[in-house]
């Protein structure tokens, strides 16, 4: 009976969901608040969770604005902080490349850090899954993300109005992409991305709002394979 | 925020469009064909590569504090690069800097 077994799969992919309430409650809240302190409106707050739903891109885009970098730096920008979903994708092609276009294009929708996570653990540590099971364990995983994440965002909007500023909410956003940023941490070659991302943007702080960074980046992410390449030399 | 109406969903669309294509990219469009090995790497990168130099300068020189280095700020940031090098977890280490940093305010007046 596939279709019961799809639906236990796709009960358990809720279920699974579970720990990273923790991670999205905390983030959609401080999105809302970063946002609309930086003056965005409800609709633009809430047309970035639903158009674009990446936490990450999301605030730094929103602290480039902020800025006042200009529109192309700002997009550019945030993109890079996002390329690493296309590796997500590939790593996909081999569990869902055979689904119909239109789940694909639905999963892609759906692909970002903690649906993905999981469903990687879970095609691995079970690789005889079916393709309706890998579907059903992936939507899943995404049922209570997505809403909660919109949720959260939207009552972090309507406290952010009152919330006084000034009183340390402004280092907000820096707390959290270290946050983000230091577990990642993981190999001496993403240190070395991570410090040489750090040197070349404060070397290049005096360059048009927002420029610097994406030379950084470029430099951070040569220095991260390079030091990858020659300790596996070693 | 010096960005107009337009401007502002100028951005949310092109980064909406923008992720949406990567997203899609091997899942819909590339499919089973390799890509160079040297592009994969890089890509493993890109999160470490520009988080940190976003915040760097904003740890440093706060809009806060006018640009000046800022004690109770520059502590927090150190709080919470320690905490995640630590436990390896991004919320542990979001507390121990919002902890530090109010704590700081604090004390400091």
């Amino acid at each position: 009976m596939p279709a019961s077994t799809s639906k236990s799969v796709y009960l358990r992919g809720i279920r699974d969901s579970a720990p990273f309430a923790f991670v999205i409650v905390p983030f959609a809240l401080l999105f809302g608040v970063v946002a609309t302190e930086a003056g965005l409106t409800l609709a633009q707050m809430m047309g970035f969770n639903v158009l674009v739903i990446a936490g990450a891109s999301q605030f730094a885009a929103v602290a480039l604005m902020d800025e006042g970098a200009p529109l192309w730096i700002v997009v550019t920008t945030a993109l890079v902080v996002n390329l690493r979903m296309a590796m997500y994708s590939a790593s996909l092609v081999p569990h869902l490349g055979r689904a119909p276009f239109r789940l694909r294009a639905f999963v892609a929708y759906l692909n970002f850090d903690q649906t993905y996570a999981a469903a990687a653990a879970e095609y691995e540590r079970l690789p005889d899954m079916s393709l309706a099971e890998k579907l059903a364990y992936f939507f899943g995983v995404a049922t209570p993300i997505v809403p909660l994440w919109y949720l959260m965002a939207l009552v972090g909007a309507l406290l952010g109005t009152t919330v006084p500023m000034g009183s340390g909410l402004d280092f907000a956003l820096p707390i959290t992409f270290i946050g983000i940023a230091a577990p990642m941490l993981r190999t001496p070659a993403h240190v070395a991305a991570a410090g040489a991302s750090v040197v070349v943007a404060l070397l290049l702080a005096g360059l048009p709002s927002g420029l610097g960074l994406l030379v950084a980046a470029g430099c951070a992410m040569v220095v991260g394979v390079a030091v990858e390449t020659w300790s596996e030399k070693q | 925020m010096n960005f107009t109406t337009g401007e502002i969903w100028t951005v949310i669309v092109l980064l909406g469009a923008g992720t949406y294509l990567i997203r899609l990219s091997f899942l819909g469009l590339i499919g089973d064909r390799q890509m160079p090995p040297l592009v994969m790497r890089l890509l493993r990168y890109t999160p470490v590569a520009v988080l940190p130099g976003l915040v760097a300068p904003l740890v440093l020189w706060p809009g806060a504090t006018g640009g000046e280095p800022d004690l109770a700020r520059g502590l927090a940031a150190l709080a919470a690069v320690a905490v995640g090098l630590a436990t390896r977890n991004t919320i542990w280490a979001i507390l121990a800097g919002a902890v530090t940093l109010f704590g700081m305010l604090f004390v400091l007046g």
